[in-house]
């Protein structure tokens, strides 16, 4: 159907993207009879000979190392349950919070709702994960606000080299911490926080269009 | 049932289908969606997931369930249906999970569930194969990894001739029934029913018809999906 000379164009699952020759199969591709195959849908692109598919949408995987905001969703005498927007919860045990936390009092500490910010330890291979705040600036956050944003988009929402994040919080003077499973800390004033959102909501609406950095600036620039 | 001419009560040719629309991300709130109309049969497939699978018993170490469930509104027909699960839904909803199966990489999601829900809003005859259609274009729009897309479409035979995509009259009072459901790229087959009996001769050209169609509905399901993410594929 397809060469990979195409790179940027819409693929649908199943849909042929040439015979494999010197490519490698990336990211939502698969190799069958000697072609390859895009499994999901998506904008392809090409890197060192690797093909995969950049996906329009996608759930939250954790991945070691993944700086990210998640709720707690409940707890037990020595471990919170973080809903971290992906298909599992993960755990937080009373070792690797923030603080000294005693046994049987991980409630008074953070309860059902509390926002925290943390980071990813480990993932086991059915994609259990736990997650620590023991690490530089990961704490519980009382303020601000938490938007959300596909977690596909989320290269938009940063830009190259970081502009488009910091083009955000600079017109908005807000403190912006984005975390990997797209939900987003924001910090400021009520009309900063404001322009933040209207920033991540033309990012959520039109996030997969081309011309999306123009757009944001627009926004930033009114 | 058939015209003096060999076209059929609504005026199509026998290997012609009904008008098909498809609408990809139709439900917001839903990780992928997709609206069917299909001539006078109109279903919505939602997609939910992955996520984590309840109950407990049901959740594999190994792979992800689908959690199917097809439903007709109690006004999709004249005579209401009484809402809730009867054996007729339960058994569509087992074969769709059963054909979708074939298709979605489970094994990428281990413990997990993807829920797919299929209402059929109004109904005229195929309805499983709009609603497995429905669900194909819907696990696609929510970036669920499958090696292929699901087509489904049915053939029969009425007053001895061999029809593509029978219509109410037609699966009522028609002899034969067969709906298929098929991956377009690769042509297999991944769902296969028969009501009523027909000959090898007809039961090939039912297949071919059917065969012919799953290309000319993919086509659509294509640009369903193109529509909504500004693409050209």
């Amino acid at each position: 159907m397809s060469d990979s000379g195409d790179v940027g164009r819409l693929v649908i699952p199943g849909d042929s993207l040439g015979e494999i020759g010197e490519r490698r199969a990336g990211h939502g591709v698969l190799r069958r009879n000697g072609e390859l195959i895009a499994t999901r849908l998506g904008h392809l692109s090409e890197k060192g000979g690797e093909l995969s598919v950049h996906p329009v949408h996608t759930a939250y995987t954790p991945r070691p190392g993944d700086l990210i905001v998640g709720y707690v969703e409940g707890m037990r005498s020595n471990i919170w349950f973080i809903d971290i927007g992906g298909p599992f919860n993960a755990i937080l045990p009373m070792s690797l919070a923030a603080g000294k936390v005693d046994f049987g009092a991980t409630r008074e500490y953070m309860d059902v709702g509390s926002t925290v910010l943390c980071r990813v330890q480990e993932v086991d291979e059915n994609h259990g994960a736990v997650v620590t705040m023991k690490g530089m600036g990961l704490r519980k956050l009382n303020s601000g606000f938490v938007d959300t944003v596909p977690s596909h988009l989320l290269s938009r929402v940063v830009g190259v080299d970081g502009q488009m994040l910091k083009s955000i919080k600079e017109a908005s003077d807000c403190r912006m911490v984005v975390g990997q499973n797209g939900r987003i800390w924001i910090e400021g004033d009520a009309s900063g926080t404001r322009l933040a959102r209207s920033a991540l909501s033309v990012i959520r609406e039109a996030g997969h269009r081309p011309d999306i950095e123009s757009r944001v600036r627009g926004v930033l620039e009114e | 049932m058939l015209n003096e001419d060999g076209t059929r009560m609504d005026g199509r040719r026998p290997d012609e289908l009904r008008k098909i629309e498809i609408e990809a991300g139709v439900v917001p709130v839903a990780d992928g969606s997709a609206r069917v109309q299909w001539g006078t049969n109109l279903a919505i497939a939602a997609v939910y997931g992955p996520m984590e699978a309840h109950p407990r018993k049901i959740s594999r170490q190994d792979r992800c369930v689908l959690d199917v469930r097809y439903n007709m509104a109690p006004f999709s027909v004249t005579d209401r249906i009484r809402p809730g699960f009867n054996r007729r839904s339960r058994e569509i909803g087992k074969v769709t999970a059963n054909a979708l199966e074939s298709v979605v990489q489970l094994e990428l999601y281990p413990r997990s569930k993807i829920r797919v829900e299929i209402e059929i809003m109004c109904a005229e005859a195929g309805t499983r194969c709009v609603g497995l259609t429905a669900a194909s274009v819907a696990l696609a729009d929510a970036g669920i990894p499958m090696t292929d897309m699901v087509v489904s479409v049915a053939s029969g035979r009425v007053n001895g001739v061999v029809v593509l995509d029978l219509n109410k009259e037609e699966d009522n009072y028609g002899d034969a029934d067969l709906p298929m459901g098929i991956l377009p790229n690769s042509g297999e087959l991944v769902f296969l029913q028969m009501d009523g009996d027909l000959s090898p001769e007809d039961f090939q050209e039912a297949w071919d018809y059917n065969m012919g169609a799953a290309k000319e509905i993919h086509e659509i399901m294509v640009a369903a999906l193109a529509a909504r993410y500004g693409g050209d594929a």
